[in-house]
């Protein structure tokens, strides 16, 4: 029986896991994918946004503010790599400059702090690539980049450093209502729990369904993207919005904290039944080059390595759905985390821990909390002494493995066996970023594989890139009469 | 810190015919690195024949070739390490490397021979709409995956580009049990070697499908169909012209690239067509005493020219260790230039001290051609012109030139192609 049960190992999931073992709770993380960060999380536009743009009396708006504030030192601790590198929102002829105005207000009520207003040769000089014909743009200093599925793999390894169970490959099926508790069942196991948390994403209104007649829906809003290879890098050195309109903040132009440069998204609406339509289409693709070409001409598409997409939770309600549930006492949804979600995580997590305390104000703390995380190796960005040393303790940091990255095995093993370790071809690449470099994995696919097997005792068939039916290998050879065959 | 007289990046048949070359030419103390667990290079997932029938008259497979190659090293005792990256190396040429066994080391060389041949291409040449599904291979990672590892990576292929590593791994799927749908090139002929599509296309009935392309892929999870459509001349896909396959893997063979991030950053000049570092008549690079040969100077499609151009390679290696003064940018320098048909020649330069009796020409064409001649031009005057029945740009073409018919001029050498009687 466990005191908390969380649904969902996203960015929202996992911040929650990390604040709540602050406390003497026995916690478990159900999750459906077989990877931590296999949802939205994984496909969004990366940014911690300043909070600006929300209205002023909306919850995410202040849990935005809050959240980027709170950004330095959560990355800090959990050894994630976050810049402020800034934002430009551009208008382009007088009623945007009117926008921009609106915008400054509106971030003024809310707390953002530094925002200011650059004329034309200002952007200019900053961002020399974007075309000539931006007039102003509004200059938020404390937006950043992040990454946003490394932010959650941290989040919920440091939760289970602190005592968090996960469960992956557990895709809630039915909930039922016990006295004092929940029984919660995937097709395979039941798990039982005082507290249930929500935070199913895109499918939070039918986890909320198994307990209740459901008072709001989620509907899946696509944003598709362009990711440029590293080459591109430099060709903005800030997150570029155009002027917001009622679909949203705009196509962006954006860096990547791993130096690639970001293009999209669009945004468009699915029916209630595509929540797992994170396809591209060749329309929306060609439609987010027309409209990003209103900021910048000059994007080198010929640069892209990937088109990707990510679903957008849209709640019925507009904003952030983050409280017990009215009907159902010890279940706390935590719904409608559409974008700035990213950016308000830390803040949400924070009030999620927050109500829950409200509800059993008993609850004491963990003295063994440790807020820190390892921090990986990362023997690429090592001097040549500490490397040295680093082998000496481990030799598996000596040999290379992904050559474009030059990521070392014993840099792959320990994205394996650390809490939350990865699992899959992605999984690694997402930790460690073997295959994310210039061949794409062509080379290191096959070894990582092998470390894989090694280390998990895994056949080489078993071995998934990425969702639960995405084999890589489909059997052996016919061995043997190989040589006279050929 | 260690010291070597030569020292080989690259165990593949490149820096082994380099190696051995440079030992029999003199040259005492030599090292070859090889990141891999076994020397041998790209040849040891070669397991088809075809190997050798210029170097050796007889036709090896890849191991066995390479097997040649290492016996020889071994004979004479040159030195290597396996399962060792280099990191990066200088240009005063330090070279650091890295292994588990005694974690990071400077050596230092008197030369130094890259040889660290090629990677597939893959940037862009799927940029398709749609979700990204497992089932998607560089052809020469199947290939390892099958030959060197064991397994097998589908039971029903679709492969885009006519490569020959794609065209090989048509046939060795097709040995495998697994049924190759087709082969679909965007180009309007195939960038692989005749030879092989008859051998691996024809004699399997599989289709060469020109001027198409896959434009959608099916599947979310693992790849379950993609469509192919026909191209315009402007390489647009022309509608109406879909056809859909159902099939669980789709091989890319896109062509090759060579592979000189160590080289770009120890500043070596690179060309940006044959994205190999430039060189001149003796493989020597813009760094003096740091010489290229084989895959990583520009793409070779047979390792017999690896083999000829690396010999070349360790000869002027040792050379130099013997003699300093021997670098290049000495003497006389005349750049060669590819015009009219031409994608590129190796060498960018020849200097004239350094060539005895002729200098070979290595290029490839940009268009199919039939009954056309290579034309040789120096300071703008013709001095050889060679027939060729066939000219595609599939297949790499050696033109040598006779030391006498080169005057000691600074003008360029030009070679374009002349059509005799009209392109085909
Ligand atoms: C196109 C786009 C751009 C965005 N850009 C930004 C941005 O720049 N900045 C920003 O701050 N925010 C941005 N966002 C929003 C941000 O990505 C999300 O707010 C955030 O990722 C939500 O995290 P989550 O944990 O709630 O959801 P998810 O990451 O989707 O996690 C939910 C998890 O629940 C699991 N799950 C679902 N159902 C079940 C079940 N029945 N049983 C078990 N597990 C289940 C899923 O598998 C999933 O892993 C963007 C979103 C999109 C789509
Ligand atoms: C997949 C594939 C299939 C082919 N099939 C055929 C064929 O069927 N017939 C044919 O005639 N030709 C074929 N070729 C071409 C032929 O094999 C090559 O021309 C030849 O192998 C090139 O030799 P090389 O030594 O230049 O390169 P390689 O054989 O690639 O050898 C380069 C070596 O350098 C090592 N290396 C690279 N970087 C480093 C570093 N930093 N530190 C240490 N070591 C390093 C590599 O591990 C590798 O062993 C094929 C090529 C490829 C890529």
């Amino acid at each position: 029986m466990y005191d908390i049960a969380i649904i969902g190992a996203g960015v929202i999931g996992s911040a929650v896991a990390r604040e709540l073992s602050r406390y003497a709770l026995k916690i478990v993380i159900l999750e459906r994918g077989n990877d931590v960060a296999v949802g939205t999380t994984k496909a969004n536009s990366a940014i911690v946004h300043a909070g600006y743009d929300a209205p002023a009396t909306s919850l995410k708006g202040k849990m935005n503010v809050k959240g980027n504030a709170m950004y330095d030192e959560v990355c800090q601790a959990l050894d994630v790599p976050f810049k402020r590198v800034g934002s430009l929102v551009v208008a382009q002829h007088d009623e945007e400059l009117e926008t921009l105005e609106s915008l400054l207000e509106n971030g003024k009520l809310l707390g953002v702090p530094g925002l200011e207003i650059l004329s034309g040769d200002a952007v200019a000089a900053r961002e020399p690539n974007l075309n000539q014909s931006i007039k102003a743009a509004l200059y938020a200093p404390t937006a950043g980049i992040v990454e946003p599925w490394e932010l959650a793999i941290a989040y919920c390894e440091n939760a289970m450093d602190n005592g968090v169970s996960l469960k992956l490959n557990f895709e809630v099926k039915g909930i039922d209502r016990k006295a004092g508790c929940f029984e919660i069942h995937s097709k395979d196991e039941t798990v039982t729990a005082s507290t249930v948390i929500n935070a199913a994403g895109v499918y939070a209104d039918a986890v909320y369904n198994m307990v209740a007649d459901s008072h709001f829906t989620i509907k899946p809003r696509r944003g598709q993207y362009y990711l440029l290879d590293k080459e591109a890098n430099g060709l903005v050195n800030h997150v570029i919005f155009p002027c917001p309109s009622k679909l949203g903040k705009g196509i962006l132009v954006a860096p990547t904290i791993d130096g690639n440069v970001l293009i999209g998204p669009d945004s468009q609406d699915l029916t209630p039944f595509d929540k797992e339509a994170t396809n591209t289409t060749g329309d929306r693709l060609q439609y987010i080059r027309e409209t990003a070409a209103a900021i910048c001409e000059v994007v080198p598409y010929k640069l892209n390595i990937t088109t990707f997409a990510g679903l957008r939770a849209e709640p019925s309600t507009g904003d952030f759905i983050i409280e017990e549930s009215m009907e159902v006492k010890n279940f706390i949804n935590v719904a409608g985390i559409k974008s700035p979600g990213l950016s308000s995580a830390p803040a949400i997590a924070e009030r999620v821990a927050s109500i829950y305390l409200d509800i059993n104000p008993n609850t004491a703390e963990n003295p063994a909390f440790n807020p820190i995380r390892r921090p990986r190796v990362k023997f690429a960005d090592m001097t040549i002494e500490a490397k040295q040393e680093m082998i000496e303790k481990d030799p598996r940091y000596g040999r290379i493995i992904c050559r474009c990255e030059m990521i070392s095995e014993g840099e792959i093993i320990d994205a394996i066996h650390r809490n939350a370790g990865g699992r899959t071809l992605n999984g690694i690449k997402r930790r460690v970023r073997p295959g994310a470099g210039r061949c794409q994995g062509g080379f290191c696919g096959p070894r990582v594989m092998e470390i894989l097997t090694r280390e998990l005792s895994l056949k080489m068939t078993d071995i998934k890139q990425e969702g639960l039916d995405s084999y890589i290998l489909t059997g052996k050879t016919k061995r043997g009469d190989e040589d006279d065959a050929i | 810190m260690t010291q070597y007289d030569i020292v080989v990046i690259g165990g593949g048949p490149a820096g082994l015919a380099a190696a051995v070359e440079a030992r029999e030419q003199g040259a005492k103390s030599i090292l070859v690195i090889e990141r891999d667990r076994e020397l041998g290079g790209i040849l040891q997932q070669c397991i088809h024949n075809g190997f050798g029938l210029r170097v050796f008259n007889e036709e090896l497979t890849g191991p066995e070739y390479a097997e040649r190659f290492i016996d020889e090293l071994e004979a004479m005792a040159i030195e290597y390490l396996l399962d060792t990256m280099v990191l990066e190396i200088t240009q005063d040429r330090q070279i650091i490397i890295s292994n588990s066994e005694k974690g990071i080391q400077i050596i230092n060389a008197k030369s130094i021979v890259l040889a660290m041949g090629c990677r597939e291409r893959t940037r862009g040449a799927l940029a398709i709409p749609g979700y990204r599904p497992a089932g998607v291979f560089n052809a020469g990672t199947a290939q390892r995956y099958i030959n060197v590892e064991g397994y097998m990576v589908g039971k029903r292929v679709v492969i885009l580009g006519s490569g020959d590593i794609g065209l090989i791994m048509a046939r060795r799927m097709t040995l495998e049990g697994a049924q190759v749908l087709a082969v679909a090139e965007i180009m309007p002929f195939s960038g692989g070697l005749t030879r092989n599509i008859v051998q691996c296309l024809d004699d399997y009935n599989i289709p060469l499908m020109l001027s198409h392309t896959i434009t959608a892929i099916k599947g979310k999870d693992r790849v379950e169909g993609v469509v192919i459509q026909k191209v315009d001349q402007k390489m647009q896909p022309i509608p109406g012209t879909e056809i859909e396959y159902k099939c669980d893997t789709i091989l890319l063979s896109v062509g090759l690239i060579p592979e000189n991030e160590l080289s770009r950053k120890a500043g070596i000049a690179i060309d940006p067509v044959t994205n190999g570092p430039v060189v001149n008549s003796n493989m020597e690079t813009t760094i003096p005493g740091i010489f290229a040969c084989g895959n990583v100077v520009h793409v070779h499609d047979l390792v017999d020219f690896v083999t000829e151009e690396s010999r070349h390679a360790g000869n002027a290696a040792a050379k130099y260790v013997m003699d300093e003064s021997r670098s290049n940018h000495k003497g006389t320098v005349i750049r060669t230039k590819a015009e009219e048909g031409v994608g590129y020649i190796v060498p960018q330069q020849i200097d004239m001290d350094s060539i005895d009796g002729k200098v070979a020409l290595f290029m490839r064409v940009r268009n199919v051609y039939h009954n056309a001649s290579l034309s040789v031009k120096l300071g703008g005057v013709e001095i050889k012109r060679v027939k060729h029945r066939h000219l595609a740009p599939g297949e790499m073409v050696r033109v040598d030139i006779d030391k006498q018919l080169i005057k000691e001029t600074q003008a360029e050498m030009t070679v374009s192609v002349v059509l005799e009687e009209g392109r085909v």
